[in-house]
């Protein structure tokens, strides 16, 4: 990484057209979840994003801090006219989750990539609708 | 792996905190629990270690193997020598934070857990305890 962090001290954003794609695949520590969150708030903002794809199924688990993270960057996102969705889930994160007492409110979610991606294509498609049949 | 076996893990940073999830993690499997008792106990442990770092100003995360009625079990004891907790009972309650969390560490991880006890009381420190089954 080329901005001072050392290795391991950031995830990788990939920016795809107007979509930025996260993948996480090391153990967040809160640190760690702090940078993502600001640093994809940059991005959407300097990409011009329309959309965020976030992969979590490298996870094995999601926490109240985690969590409130994710909600957060959906939030933001959604401010900055993106549409955010977490995909890949696992089942027994999702069991925990809701025992633990966290809706991840506001935060839109899909099987795997590939939905959570159509998912977003399609928000994206009916606002131009609405936008288009207005005009 | 033995009933009574022992660790203690300081919990001083952020990666100590993922390091308690590791090591919980570890012991549910070698203890035998489902991916989804893992899931739950290593996220009540990951809750509980950050309370200790932000709250309790840093402290030990100690696993245990234990054994009752024919069951194993691991129990998990976070203390800290910070400033405790004046009223117990508010703390547990869900979406009650002195911090910028949600104010769902205690009350979630009580939930997660098969018994939780905690101990605290202004200047004295907090210990929580968290036992669960198999």
């Amino acid at each position: 990484m080329l901005d001072g962090k050392p290795p391991g001290e950031r995830i990788p954003i990939l920016k795809m057209g107007e979509f930025l794609l996260v993948t996480i695949q090391v153990e967040m520590h809160d640190r760690l979840v702090m940078t993502l969150q600001d640093e994809l708030t940059h991005q959407i903002v300097q990409y011009r994003a329309r959309g965020v794809l976030i992969d979590i199924s490298a996870l094995e688990i999601v926490d109240s801090f985690i969590g409130r993270a994710l909600g957060n960057i959906a939030n933001m996102a959604r401010i900055l006219d993106a549409e955010t969705v977490v995909v890949g889930m696992r089942p027994a994160v999702a069991i925990t989750l809701v025992e633990l007492g966290l809706n991840l409110e506001g935060v839109r979610t899909a099987l795997n990539a590939e939905k959570g991606m159509a998912l977003i294509r399609r928000r994206l498609g009916q606002t131009g609708k609405l936008d288009g049949a207005g005009a | 792996m033995a009933p009574g076996r022992e660790e203690t893990i300081g919990v001083h940073s952020d990666e100590d905190v993922v390091r308690v999830r590791q090591v919980t993690r570890q012991w549910a499997v070698e203890i035998g629990f489902s991916l989804v008792e893992q899931t739950k106990i290593v996220t009540a442990a990951s809750e509980l270690a950050r309370n200790t770092l932000i709250h309790g100003g840093g402290g030990t995360a100690q696993l245990q193997e234990v054994e009752g009625g024919g069951r194993r079990g691991l129990r998990l004891t976070f203390e800290d020598k910070g400033p405790g907790i004046a009223d117990v009972s508010q703390a547990l309650r869900d979406g009650y934070t002195t911090g910028s969390g949600l104010g769902l560490g205690l009350g979630g991880a009580r939930r997660l857990s098969s018994t939780f006890d905690i101990t605290s009381a202004p200047g004295q420190g907090t210990c929580v305890r968290i036992t669960r089954w198999k």
